[in-house]
């Protein structure tokens, strides 16, 4: 005999425990997480997780009435092949009612067609180029675009009677997209760039383009980096070649993200940015969403990253408490698209046409406040749509 | 003219943090013949030894920088006793493909232990600042940097050179049986050699976090840079490799001055040029 009596009852008593915990999660509601979970971007991964997991526990562990099922997808970095791959198996095998996550770009590009298709709302936690909504209409993003948060920074800069500013970015996708919002809205408002530099991505010394800024005889700098390193080498630079002693202001966006900021220690004081999230926004919301945070995660930072799985995650409960915990992609996003809400950023909204949140943008400055690196908020330039879809 | 002081000024800095980076894999390449790709990894160690224990455990800059290269060095020797000795006689492929494994290892081990985060080593008053040159001023960092430079290619030229051990360290890699048969002890002097290989990458990563901030992807992500100044130096000399940096780095400067749009191209482009130009190492014969 093959098998034994006893191990034909012990494989029947496991097949029907399967069974019953099928049966259990065929109640749930099932969410697709992608991200980067691994290789050099993985701290994003930490951090939706953190984020979502964070929701949901505060929220009695089920959203909308119904237990959740989160379900984590691992991309790497940008692998839009991949992304496409993992988001078809969660569609079709795994069966997600929603998804969520996406980092980059070329990944979120990637699966437009498949949620398209299968009418799977999918919210886009941080990916930031503004053209990404439009290419599916299950596509909701609770993150920003460089647009949103370079327009009012050009406004401002042009109000402060900066006439002449050099941009240098880093040369790749975002670096472009943030040297072009730039540009445009600054000569609009009757400014001038008067010379615009592409920094290398695999650039480790910006002694040389801080030398560049400094010749340009520009009044500002406004400039755009990956987080890590290049962020670090190129404050670095500004500070130790003196360009705010000599008069040239430091204008950026998320270059004092405060995932780094604690690492640039007292060089980054004072520098301005313009960007929709501060871990050091001042309201409720925000302490709470701080709080249910570190408790999930001590290692885990309130920035972006973190904030934008949060709201997604949001948003993803009133699209269930919408449809009942069915499956219905066009009633979901119909309910996404009137969504308002006070965010632990601020007031937002899910803007109706491009299903982009609409949000706050505030001017900062980094300050220490008892010995710790914060984006103290100075001005608030009010709720901002994404400039980018309105060129 | 401006342009033309900025450019030799940057350039030198920034060739003095290739050197002092690249010297020690030299040395191990050329001189014990070890294909060692977690050279790098090693320079890893080193900055995250100093952050952390300037950061964390709040010693002296010049206390702590000393007490982490012998650390480096001392992981090293025990990586050299325990395993890597037992690869000097296999081929070139187990060699890379055991470093670049020992690279992942660290990588992933520096990721669990102090997260993704880049490191800074926060400098002592007197480093921190900028020095006037007159017509611009320069992160006093980099005059320490181009002053250890100097002293690391002059110190190691030397004891390769002139000394007993550098001796011993020649012979015993040109004809191990033979220098053991006149009583070198081979063993010692492989592991010595081998340590102070990983003294020097700690030391470098050190000088270079600076430019090269630390982070647990670092292991990787200059190693390329690294193996070009190797390559363009010559392996094993320390003057070819002082050259190789210098110039390399004076002309990637002059590329980000008045060509930035071309991205590093013109520095692989030298790279290839002079391979082409002396195979052997930019200053053999």
């Amino acid at each position: 005999m093959l098998f034994s009596r006893r191990a034909l009852v012990r494989a029947l008593a496991a097949s029907s425990f399967v069974l019953a915990a099928a049966q259990a999660h065929a109640q749930s509601v099932k969410i697709g997480i992608v991200g980067p979970f691994s290789g050099p971007f993985a701290h994003y991964g930490a951090l939706f997780k953190a984020a979502a997991e964070a929701y949901v526990a505060g929220q009695g562990g089920k959203l909308g009435g119904r237990e959740v099922e989160l379900i984590y997808r691992d991309t790497g970095g940008p692998n839009p092949a991949q992304a496409k791959g993992l988001v078809q198996e969660l569609i079709v095998k795994d069966k997600v009612d929603y998804l969520g996550g996406f980092v980059f770009t070329p990944n979120a590009l990637a699966v437009a067609p498949l949620i398209q298709q299968s009418q799977t709302p999918t919210v886009i936690f941080n990916a930031a180029t503004s053209a990404i909504t439009e290419k599916s209409d299950y596509f909701v993003r609770t993150g920003y675009t460089l647009w949103q948060v370079t327009v009012p920074l050009a406004r401002w800069a042009a109000k402060q009677h900066i006439a002449r500013v050099v941009t240098a970015v880093t040369d790749y996708g975002p670096g472009l997209d943030a040297e072009a919002a730039f540009k445009n809205e600054f000569a609009r408002q009757g400014g001038t760039v008067v010379e615009s530099i592409r920094m290398p991505i695999a650039t480790t010394d910006f002694g040389p383009f801080v030398q560049r800024i400094k010749a340009s005889g520009a009044q500002a700098v406004y400039t755009f980096l990956p987080g890590g390193p290049p962020n670090l080498g190129f404050i670095k630079a500004y500070n130790e070649n003196g360009l705010a002693r000599s008069g040239v202001r430091f204008l950026g966006t998320a270059e004092t993200d405060e995932f780094d900021l604690q690492k640039f220690g007292d060089s980054a004081v004072g520098l301005t940015t313009a960007f929709h999230y501060s871990g050091a926004h001042d309201s409720a919301a925000n302490k709470a969403f701080v709080a249910a945070l570190k408790k999930q995660d001590p290692g885990a930072v309130a920035n972006y990253a973190s904030v934008g799985a949060w709201d997604g995650m949001y948003v993803i409960q009133k699209m269930i408490e919408a449809t009942g915990g069915r499956k219905d992609g066009p009633k979901a996003i119909a309910a996404a698209r009137a969504l308002q809400w006070e965010s632990p950023r601020g007031p937002v909204r899910i803007d109706g046409k491009t299903r982009h949140i609409t949000q706050d943008v505030y001017l900062r400055q980094v300050e220490m406040v008892g010995g710790v690196a914060v984006n103290k908020e100075v001005e608030s330039f009010g709720p901002q749509l994404d400039h980018g879809l309105a060129q | 003219m401006t342009v033309l002081f900025n450019i030799a000024v940057d350039g030198l800095a920034y060739g003095m943090v290739l050197f002092v980076i690249a010297v020690g894999l030299s040395l191990t390449l050329g001189l014990m013949r070890f294909v060692n790709l977690s050279h790098c990894a090693f320079a890893m160690v080193g900055g995250y030894c100093a952050a952390f224990l300037v950061r964390q455990a709040q010693w002296n800059f010049w206390l702590a920088v000393p007490a982490a290269i012998i650390a480096t060095a001392a992981l090293g020797a025990v990586l050299e006793m325990l395993v890597l000795r037992h690869l000097y006689r296999r081929k070139e492929l187990d060699q890379v493909l055991f470093t670049i494994g020992l690279s992942f290892f660290l990588i992933a081990a520096t990721n669990a232990l102090a997260g993704p985060q880049v490191q800074l080593i926060p400098l002592p008053p007197g480093l921190a600042g900028s020095v006037d040159l007159g017509f611009r001023t320069l992160p006093a960092q980099r005059l320490l940097v181009i002053g250890a430079g100097l002293a690391v290619a002059a110190g190691a030229a030397w004891i390769v050179a002139r000394t007993r051990f550098g001796v011993w360290l020649r012979a015993a890699v040109d004809h191990s049986g033979t220098a053991s048969s006149l009583g070198i002890p081979i063993r010692v002097v492989q592991c010595a050699s081998f340590a102070a290989g990983a003294a020097l990458a700690g030391f470098g990563g050190i000088l270079g976090a600076e430019l090269m901030p630390l982070e647990p992807y670092y292991a990787l992500k200059y190693l390329v840079l690294v193996l070009v100044v190797v390559a363009v130096g010559g392996m094993g000399s320390i003057a070819g490799s002082l050259a190789a940096a210098v110039v390399l780095g004076v002309i990637e400067t002059a590329s980000k001055y008045l060509a930035s749009d071309w991205g590093s191209l013109f520095f692989f482009l030298a790279m290839a040029a002079l391979l082409a130009w002396r195979p052997d190492g930019l200053l053999k014969r």
